[in-house]
């Protein structure tokens, strides 16, 4: 077994108009920009997407926004340092949103994954977030019920992959990266460093390579604050 | 209505009148913004952990400019650094420690809280693009909610309310008010007034407080360090 390739061109190219996509990240952090780069270079449209966040500048999920392929956003923060994208195509009503308490948001993720269709949650309860799901009575307090969420395809960032798909992290980028992997169909993740089998010792995997189906290795990668103070944009 | 722009706390005063309740190993989330401030006035003999909803327990202050990772960040996205006992988890354990009430004390921000503690903080309800994070489930779900705000609004219009006008993001949550003017407890569904600046009469203080205050014991004078004015 090898999941690794080359280049994340090889994989966004299988990802279809209309599809729903889970990427990474918070903020700048663990967010896979060059899959994500390579997704505005094969151009699929249409797209549902599950982020924490909306984009920050014009690189990453925001230059995604930009070049209108993103139909929806499901997302806990749609607000940024700089969040012009997103903002003039939501009040042009060009792209949907659906706002979710980011851990809902999270807890959907997990559920997806883990194959659980729905669970109560406290959180929400008495808002108009919480506007007509269904609510129940447990120990007393009130809690509303969830569904989980699912995806066609995630992109994610991690540290080292290996050839099975182990992965680990760096620091705070974890955030949804290893939730997404387990929710989606298929699950591309760009890492730092391909490492062989062995490489990671196996206490230190974060997201075992059940849950990954391709690694792509990105060296140096892309960091979303470091373009945006050079003012990039893309493409 | 009275003038109280002379004689209010500062931002700073607020947020070390909170940091003097925080008992030693609390695990502690500070909102975005103001509430950050917070962790600067921690008591010398006290060590509270401060939990940040992007995935950090226990984290140090900010780098200098230039050395920022971006890897390691606050939920505010600024940058922070690691010190001896952080930990990283991903978002599932990270409002598994919020939802399953492992977090002594949540403080925040408000546009509104009402006499019941129900929270108003994440819409002004005008349009624009609403955003939410994880306020939802640290009112709702922390032991303790404390809310860090001016008195009023800018307009001078109490922020103390009846009950809530704007979009709510917790019902009965909020346990503890540091205002500008005052500190305030929440207690079966009534704004009782533990604390006030000696500077304020009490007429003066419901004046611009938008609900009945109760006191159920001695108001103490609300007195914080003159530097930090």
């Amino acid at each position: 077994m090898d999941k690794t390739i080359h280049a994340p061109a090889v994989a966004v190219s299988q990802i279809p108009d209309g599809a729903t996509l889970m990427i990474g990240g918070f903020g700048g952090a663990g967010a896979p920009i060059e899959l994500i780069h390579a997704l505005i270079d094969h151009g699929a449209k249409d797209l549902t997407v599950i982020n924490n966040n909306a984009g920050n500048g014009h690189v990453g999920l925001a230059a995604l926004i930009e070049q209108k392929q993103v139909r929806k956003l499901i997302c806990s923060f749609p607000r940024s340092a700089d969040p012009v994208v997103f903002t003039e195509a939501y009040q042009a009503g060009e792209i949907e949103l659906e706002l979710v308490p980011q851990g809902t948001l999270a807890e959907r993720i997990r559920a997806g994954g883990a194959g659980v269709p729905a669970f109560y949650t406290p959180t929400a309860y008495g808002t108009k977030l919480a506007e007509g799901k269904p609510q129940e009575e447990f120990e007393g307090r009130m809690y509303i019920r969830e569904r989980w969420l699912k995806a066609d395809f995630a992109l994610i960032k991690g540290e080292l992959g290996d050839p099975h798909g182990n992965l680990t992290y760096r620091m705070a980028s974890r955030n949804f990266n290893p939730l997404m992997a387990m929710a989606a169909t298929t699950t591309f993740a760009q890492v730092s460093r391909v490492v062989p089998l062995g490489g990671i010792d196996p206490e230190h995997v974060v997201t075992p390579g059940i849950f990954v189906s391709n690694v792509i290795e990105v060296a140096d990668p892309a960091q979303e604050e470091e373009l945006n103070r050079a003012k990039v944009v893309y493409p | 209505m009275t003038d109280i722009t002379d004689i209010k706390l500062s931002n700073a005063q607020i947020a070390w009148r909170a940091a003097q309740d925080i008992e030693d190993g609390a695990y502690v989330n500070l909102g975005i913004g103001f509430p950050e401030l917070v962790a600067r006035f921690q008591p010398e003999d006290r060590q509270a952990i401060f939990h940040s909803e992007n995935g950090v327990l226990d984290f140090g202050p900010a780098p200098p400019e230039g050395e920022e990772n971006w890897d390691c960040i606050n939920a505010g996205k600024k940058a922070i650094t690691i010190k001896p006992g952080t930990s990283f988890f991903h978002q599932a354990d990270s409002f598994a420690m919020v939802r399953g009430g492992h977090l002594d004390l949540a403080i925040l921000g408000a546009y509104e809280v009402a006499q019941s503690g129900d929270l108003a903080n994440w819409s002004t309800g005008r349009g624009g693009v609403p955003a939410v994070g994880g306020a939802m489930d640290l009112v709702q779900s922390a032991k303790r909610v404390a809310v860090l705000t001016d008195h009023v609004t800018r307009k001078g219009q109490p922020k103390l309310v009846a009950e809530c006008a704007l979009p709510l993001t917790g019902v009965r949550c909020v346990t503890r008010l540091y205002t500008s003017l005052a500190t305030v407890d929440i207690v079966g569904g009534h704004f009782v007034l533990r604390e006030k600046i000696p500077t304020i009469s009490l007429e003066n203080l419901q004046l611009v407080t938008g609900a009945p205050l109760h006191t159920d014991g001695p108001v103490v004078d609300l007195i914080c360090p003159e530097a930090l004015a």
